[in-house]
C-alpha cells in the first residue's frame, strides 16, 4: 500500500522539473516538452484523487487534458514550423519584435 | 517494505530522473526520448492506481502520438543539435523559484492531506473501463463533444499554420527594421 501522498509529492515534484525547463530552456521544442511535463503531473495529481474520493471524475478529467495536450501540441508545433521558416530558428530569445 | 512500495520508489526514481535529463540533454532527440521513458512510468502510475484505461491512453496519446509528432518536427527542421545553449550562469533564479513552487506544492499536500490516507491495487469499480464509459457518455456528454470540435479546429488550425506562405505577400522584416 502506498500513501496517496507521495503520489501528489511526486506530482509536484515532477511540476516543478517542468516550470524549471520553461524557464531555463531556450528551444522552443524542449520548452513544449516541458510543458507537456507539466500537464503530466497534473494529470498523475488527478488520478491520485480520483483514488481517494472513489469516483470516475479524475479519471474523465484527465481524458479531457489528454485531448487539450493533443490539439495544442498539434498547433503549437504548427507555430513552431511557421517560426522557423520565417526567421531560421526557435531560440525564444529570438522572439523579440514586441519589446519596446 | 511491501512490494507496492518498492515499485512506486523505483518508478519514481525513473521519472524523475528521466524529467532531469530532459532538461539538460543537449539533442532535442535524446529529450524527446526521456520523456517517451518518463510518460510510460506515468503510466504505470496509473495502473498502481487502478486506471488501466488512462494508462493506455497515456501509452497511445502521449509517448505515442504526441512524441512522434515531436520528433518530426524534430527531424523536419533538422533542430537535433542544440549544444551550448544552457547557461550555467542563469540558472541561479529559476532553480530558486522552482524550488520555491516545490516547497510550496509539497508543503500544501502535507498540510491537506496528511500521510494517512493509503492507495493500492484493491480491485475496485474504478478500474472498469464499462463504468468510466458510463459516466462519460452520460454526465460528460457535452464536454465529449465539445472535445471532438476542439481537435477539429486544432486540425484546421495547424493546416492553416503550416501552410507555406504565398509569394506575393509582403515578407517579414527582419530583426532591427524599426522606421516609423
Amino acid at each position: 500500500m502506498v500513501p496517496v501522498s507521495y503520489y501528489i509529492i511526486l506530482s509536484a515534484i515532477l511540476f516543478s522539473l517542468g516550470a524549471l525547463g520553461v524557464l531555463i530552456r531556450r528551444n522552443a521544442l524542449v520548452v513544449f516538452m516541458s510543458i507537456e511535463l507539466m500537464l503530466n503531473a497534473a494529470n498523475l495529481a488527478f488520478v491520485a484523487f480520483t483514488r481517494i474520493h472513489e469516483t470516475f471524475s479524475g479519471q474523465i478529467f484527465v481524458f479531457f487534458v489528454m485531448a487539450v495536450a493533443a490539439a495544442e501540441v498539434a498547433v503549437g508545433l504548427a507555430l513552431v514550423v511557421a517560426i522557423y521558416r520565417s526567421r531560421q530558428s526557435i531560440d525564444i530569445d529570438s522572439m523579440n519584435s514586441l519589446k519596446g | 517494505m511491501s512490494l507496492e512500495l518498492v515499485l512506486f520508489f523505483v518508478l519514481a526514481a525513473i521519472a524523475i530522473a528521466t524529467a532531469v535529463g530532459m532538461l539538460i540533454s543537449r539533442s532535442t532527440v535524446y529529450a524527446a526520448l526521456h520523456l517517451v521513458v518518463n510518460f510510460v512510468s506515468v503510466a504505470i502510475f496509473y495502473l498502481l492506481l487502478d486506471a488501466p484505461f488512462i494508462a493506455l491512453s497515456q501509452v497511445a496519446v502521449y509517448a505515442g502520438a504526441i512524441m512522434v509528432l515531436f520528433l518530426f518536427v524534430i527531424m523536419l527542421l533538422g533542430l537535433e543539435n542544440i549544444a551550448g545553449e544552457l547557461e550555467w550562469k542563469k540558472l541561479l533564479w529559476p532553480l530558486v523559484m522552482a524550488g520555491i513552487l516545490l516547497v510550496e506544492g509539497v508543503f500544501l499536500v502535507l498540510q491537506r492531506i496528511g500521510q494517512n490516507v493509503y492507495v493500492g491495487t484493491t480491485g475496485t469499480a474504478l478500474s472498469d473501463p464499462s463504468l468510466m464509459a458510463r459516466v462519460l457518455f452520460t454526465d460528460y456528454m457535452l464536454p465529449f463533444q465539445v472535445t471532438a470540435v476542439l481537435l477539429l479546429v486544432a486540425m484546421i488550425g495547424a493546416i492553416v499554420l503550416s501552410k507555406p506562405e504565398k509569394k506575393s505577400a509582403t515578407p517579414l522584416k527582419p530583426d532591427g527594421a524599426k522606421e516609423a
